[in-house]
């Protein structure tokens, strides 16, 4: 049986009382909204991208603390990654909330991430987790219409 | 004859002679843990379970009796035919319409809706007729209205609720007008628990001329309904929100309204004769159910009819306020609770939300305590909107739910207000 305590880790109750990168980012050049329509949760991201790398990038919205936390240590695991490994850790991130394919050990900021594994146990939370991932990557793809968990 | 009107004293008195724990041995799939914990179901009001009678009823149909209806000369096929005709009969008894002609089988309350938009409202409204739509919609007595406002140029009025969750009686005697042509209204809110004055409204629009489509989908299971005097147009509901099978609900209408209609679908059983050149259309009921019907599901319809009858529906609606009275004491005593819907006539159900605490997480973790909310917008977009909320919690009772039931739901909130607090 699946516990708990292995979805909401103390690392996700840290990060969903004080999210870090929150808020408004003036100067970004790339922005999407996230929506699920399950729930409502709302998240919207910016991102500073200079030269392919993201320079820097913040989230606000609203949003359960599984989707909170996922968006919080997104934000500082990306920050300063290039384009291209943001793709990587998308991958790597969905591979590990989902259990379908490997997630890639190897990436510097990957045990950051980590702590959301446990959603994998919980399908209805998945979407929770990546809806802030599907948000940047539609950013970063600078996609103007706002995406959405539901295909 | 609202469930609210059931008082204190009779609650009181029913005690004694309603026996919940004869009711939950009926209902199989109580009888199981979630996560180790005994299941604790608070969710009716999505979608409620089924008695052992509702299921056997079905079983047995498909065992004995199966074949199409109204087609063939056969045994089996008369068979199929009188219990599919029977189940119309007592879901016309239930809610009393005055005729069997003005039951008619749909898919659920949202067919049911869209039935009556594309139909009677394709064939009536035109370029500035207006639609009041009330603000605690269920999102399928919105959108098939604006659609038909696409289509028509008519234009949707909003009927706005107070704060308790009760809708603005002033306002909506300002918004009646020769203008108005259809008030849409639910009896009783899946997101909030008000149970509206339909009867009053009903009186109300039918004076400026409109005709009254009730969302019925959270009310039938609750009350006892009595069509010829609510004396709306159309009331339409769904079985599976009624301890029925998934897949087949009713609209009511009135027979005049009906015939005059067009039909809906078009295909087999809706007609009377098809050349190339014309058809003619069958009668009543059967111009609105084109091709072959959820037979099983009809039957098992009939079945759970019989079963609420059995009980008695103010039997069920006194337990049920009962718990609603109990569940509102206990939200009452816990810091940072906000109950959503506090409306004066009010159905048995508890939309809440935690100070801090998302709705989903609070979802979770009360399923870790083998407790079934729902959590979310409810498809009630507006009534989020109204209190500037993404989701709530709700917890909706049913007639096999119990006082224990709400303390394992406040216990479980405890719990999720603990986790949260580390």
């Amino acid at each position: 049986m699946s516990d708990l305590r292995e979805l909401y880790q103390e690392v996700i109750f840290d990060h969903n009382r004080s999210p870090r990168n929150f808020g408004k980012l003036d100067d970004a050049n790339r922005t999407a909204e996230g929506y699920n329509p399950v729930c409502g949760d709302q998240v919207k991201l910016y991102v500073r991208v200079e030269d392919g790398v993201i320079k820097d990038v913040s989230f606000d919205g609203q949003g359960c603390a599984i989707s909170t936390a996922s968006a919080s240590i997104m934000t500082e695991a990306l920050k300063g990654k290039t384009e291209q490994e943001a793709e990587t850790y998308f991958k790597s991130f969905q591979a590990l909330v989902t259990g379908e394919g490997e997630a890639d050990d190897s990436l510097e900021e990957m045990f950051k991430l980590e702590v959301l594994g446990g959603v994998r146990e919980f399908p209805m939370r998945v979407k929770c987790a990546t809806l802030p991932w599907h948000t940047i990557n539609a950013a970063l793809e600078n996609k103007s219409d706002s995406v959405t968990t539901e295909k | 004859m609202s469930s609210t009107e059931v008082t204190a004293a009779r609650v009181s008195d029913l005690s004694s002679t309603y026996d919940v724990e004869a009711i939950r041995a009926d209902f199989p799939v109580l009888r199981q843990n979630v996560h180790g914990k005994p299941l604790v179901y608070l969710d009716s009001g999505a979608s409620s379970q089924k008695p052992r009678t509702v299921i056997d009823a079905t079983v047995y149909y498909y065992e004995h009796d199966h074949s199409n209806v109204h087609r063939g000369v056969h045994t089996l096929s008369q068979r199929a035919t009188d219990a599919f005709e029977n189940a119309r009969e007592k879901v016309r008894g239930f809610i009393n319409a005055a005729s069997d002609k003005e039951v008619i089988y749909v898919r659920g309350t949202t067919e049911g809706i869209n039935l009556v938009a594309r139909t009677y409202g394709d064939a009536n409204l035109k370029q500035d007729d207006e639609i009041i739509v009330s603000e605690m919609e269920h999102h399928a007595n919105i959108v098939p209205w604006q659609m038909l406002c696409e289509r028509t140029g008519a234009k949707i009025q909003v009927l706005h609720f107070n704060d308790a969750g009760e809708l603005d009686m002033h306002e909506f005697d300002a918004l009646l007008s020769d203008k108005t042509k259809v008030l849409a209204v639910t009896h009783v809110s899946n997101a909030l628990g008000t149970v509206n004055p339909i009867k009053d409204m009903t009186c109300k629009a039918h004076a400026a001329g409109a005709v009254v489509v009730v969302d019925g989908a959270q009310a039938v299971p609750h009350m006892q309904l009595d069509m010829q005097d609510l004396d709306c147009d159309f009331y339409t509901f769904s079985s599976h929100k009624m301890y029925g099978p998934t897949g087949i609900g009713i609209l009511y209408g009135k027979e005049a309204l009906l015939d005059a209609m067009p039909p809906y679908e078009g295909g087999g059983e809706m007609i009377k004769k098809v050349t190339f050149e014309e058809t003619t259309y069958n009668d009543l009921p059967h111009k609105f159910e084109a091709g072959t019907p959820s037979i099983a599901q009809t039957v098992g319809l009939g079945a759970a009819v019989d079963y609420l009858d059995a009980i008695g529906l103010d039997n069920i609606a006194a337990h049920e306020q009962d718990l609603l009275e109990y569940a509102t004491a206990c939200a009452a005593k816990v810091e940072g609770m906000r109950i959503y819907g506090t409306a004066k006539h009010k159905a048995s159900l508890l939309s809440f939300g935690l100070d801090g605490i998302h709705p989903h997480d609070i979802g979770t973790i009360l399923d870790f305590e083998g407790v079934a909310v729902r959590t979310g917008h409810h498809c009630a977009q507006p009534v989020m909107q109204h209190y500037g909320v993404a989701a709530t919690t709700r917890a909706s009772f049913g007639m096999y739910n119990t006082r224990s039931d709400v303390d394992a739901l406040f216990t479980g909130i405890e719990k999720v207000q603990q986790t949260f607090a580390r």
